[in-house]
C-alpha cells in the first residue's frame, strides 16, 4: 500500500519495510533511483539493483515516493 | 473543513492520496468528468492498441473520499465549485487538476480518454487497413508504431519537419523519423492536412490520402474554461508552490508554475509531473489550510518517455528545437546513445535511446543547470 502510514505502536516505535521489484514490469526508467538512491540503483548494465531490500524507517518517505513514481508500478512495499 | 479536488485522473488522485497521507482528516470530495474509475493514460496509446487490455485502473489508495464521477465542474465561484448537475460544492481548500482536452479534428478519432481508446481499438479490430494520422507528436508517433506492429499501412502528416521535435528535440526527432521510415511508416512532414474526412485527408499540396481510419494527435489545451478569478495563461498560473490563490492549488497538465531551475514558467503534460505535482499540491494545500509554512518550492526536472518499435526513448529536462546538441555516449547509428541539450551554454535536457542507466546518471547536469562543457566527455 503506497500511502498508508503504519501505526508506530505496531512495531515498538519503528516499522520494517520490505521492497520488492517485479522485473517483468521494470524498464529501468530510474525514477526510483532519483527518489531513493540509497535503495535503488540503475547500473551501467541498465539493470535495477535493490541495494537494501529492508530499508530502515528513516527511508520510508523516499521509498514510498520511489514506488509512486515508478512509471510501470513495478515496486511493491510490504511490512516486515 | 472540506477539500474539493476537481479532476480524477493522475494528478487529482495523487493530490487526494497525499492529503490523507499527510494527515488531513476533513471531508474530501473528488470530482471527475469521466464516468470511469480513475485510470492510467500512457498504456492507451501503446499496449492497449497492440493486444493488451483496454483499461489500466489506477491503484493509488485514497481513503475516505467522496467520489463524484461523471460530473463536470462548470464554474469556480468564491469558495465553491458548481457542477453540471447544478450541485454546488463549498470548500475551504481546492485542488484544480482538470488536465487538458485534446484538440479535435472531426471526424478524425482522437486519443485522450479510455472511451477514445476503445473507439480506436474497435476501428482497428474492424479491419482498418490504411490509417492516416494527423500530427507527429506523442499520440501520432505511438499510434503509427502500433499500426505497423499490427501490419497496418499508416501515413503521418504534420507541418513540422521532424516527429516529436517540440517535446524531444532535433536529435531524437531525426532518429525516430528514421526508425519509423524503416518500419514502414510513411511520413508526410512539412505538410498540413487542409481537410479531414472519414475516408481520407487532403494535403496542402492538393494530394488526397485515402484512409479507412483517420486519427488526430494535435495536442491538448488545458481545461481552464470553468475557472474564474485565477490567472489563466495556457493553464492555471501558480506561484512556485503550486498555489493559484489562497486555499487553491493546481497540479498536472493544467498547471503552469515558475521553475527555478529553468528560470521560466513551465507546463508539463507528462505522467511523472502529474504524479509528483499532484502529491506536492496536496501537501502544499494542507500547509495552507493549517496555517503552516509552505514546503520548499516545486522545482522538478521534468521526465518524459515514449516507447516506439521496441525502443525506450527518454528525456530529462526541457528540450527546445534550436538547442545545441552533443552526443555524449553511444552511437546514434546503433540506436543506443545519450546526448545533452544546451541552451545559452547551459544543459537543459539529457535525452537518450535505449540507455536508461546513463540517462539517469546525467540527470544532475539538468538539475544543477550545469555548463554544457561539464556534460561532454573530454
Amino acid at each position: 500500500m503506497l500511502y498508508l502510514k503504519i501505526p508506530e505502536t505496531r512495531y515498538s516505535g519503528w516499522c520494517a519495510m520490505r521492497v520488492t521489484v517485479d522485473y517483468n514490469l521494470c524498464d529501468s526508467h530510474g525514477e526510483c533511483m532519483t527518489a531513493a538512491p540509497e535503495v535503488f540503483e540503475i547500473r551501467d548494465d541498465d539493470k535495477l539493483y535493490v541495494l537494501d531490500e529492508t530499508p530502515g524507517d528513516a527511508l520510508r518517505d523516499k521509498v514510498e515516493a520511489a514506488a509512486r513514481r515508478c512509471p510501470k508500478l513495478a515496486i511493491a512495499l510490504a511490512d516486515g | 473543513m472540506t477539500v474539493v479536488v476537481v479532476g480524477a485522473s493522475l494528478a487529482g488522485v495523487h493530490a487526494a492520496a497525499s492529503l490523507r497521507a499527510a494527515g488531513y482528516t476533513g471531508r474530501l470530495t473528488v470530482v471527475g468528468a469521466e464516468p470511469h474509475e480513475p485510470y492510467d493514460r500512457p498504456p492507451l496509446s501503446k499496449q492497449a492498441l497492440t493486444g493488451g487490455p483496454d483499461a489500466y485502473p489506477l491503484t493509488v489508495p485514497c481513503p475516505d473520499v467522496s467520489w463524484r464521477l461523471g460530473r463536470t465542474a462548470t464554474a469556480l465561484e468564491p469558495g465553491a465549485v458548481r457542477l453540471d448537475d447544478g450541485t454546488v460544492l463549498p470548500f475551504e481548500g481546492l485542488v484544480v487538476a482538470t488536465g487538458a482536452a485534446p484538440v479535435r479534428l472531426d471526424p478524425a478519432l482522437c486519443l485522450r480518454s479510455l472511451d477514445d481508446a476503445r473507439r480506436l481499438r474497435r476501428a482497428l479490430a474492424a479491419g482498418a487497413e490504411r490509417v492516416v494520422v494527423v500530427g507527429a507528436g506523442f499520440i501520432g508517433a505511438e499510434v503509427a508504431a502500433a499500426c505497423r506492429v499490427r501490419g497496418v499501412a499508416v501515413t503521418v502528416v504534420d507541418p513540422v519537419e521532424l516527429p516529436l521535435l517540440r517535446a524531444c528535440g532535433r536529435l531524437l526527432g531525426s532518429v525516430l523519423a528514421d526508425v519509423h521510415r524503416e518500419r514502414g511508416v510513411r511520413l508526410e512532414l512539412g505538410h498540413t492536412a487542409t481537410s479531414v474526412e472519414a475516408h481520407g485527408v487532403t494535403l496542402d499540396d492538393g494530394r488526397f490520402l485515402d484512409a479507412d481510419l483517420v486519427v488526430a494527435g494535435l495536442g491538448a489545451r488545458p481545461a481552464t474554461e470553468w475557472l474564474r478569478g485565477l490567472t489563466i495563461e495556457d493553464g492555471v498560473v501558480t506561484d512556485d508552490t503550486c498555489l493559484a490563490a489562497p486555499g487553491i492549488v493546481a497540479a498536472g497538465d493544467v498547471c503552469r508554475w515558475p521553475s527555478a531551475t529553468f528560470g521560466a514558467l513551465l507546463r508539463v503534460e507528462h505522467w511523472t509531473n502529474a504524479v509528483e505535482q499532484g502529491g506536492y499540491a496536496g501537501r502544499r494545500l494542507l500547509a495552507c489550510l493549517r496555517g503552516e509554512p509552505a514546503p520548499p518550492p516545486y522545482d522538478p526536472v521534468p521526465y518524459l518517455w515514449t516507447e516506439q518499435f521496441g525502443h525506450l526513448v527518454q528525456v530529462l529536462g526541457v528540450p527546445a528545437p534550436d538547442d545545441e546538441i552533443r552526443v555524449v555516449a553511444g552511437d546514434v547509428r546503433e540506436r543506443r546513445f545519450v546526448a545533452v541539450h544546451g541552451r545559452a551554454g547551459v544543459v537543459r535536457a539529457v535525452v537518450g535511446m535505449d540507455w536508461p542507466g546513463k540517462v539517469r546518471r546525467l540527470r544532475a547536469l539538468v538539475a544543477g543547470a550545469a555548463p554544457i562543457e561539464e556534460g561532454v566527455p573530454a
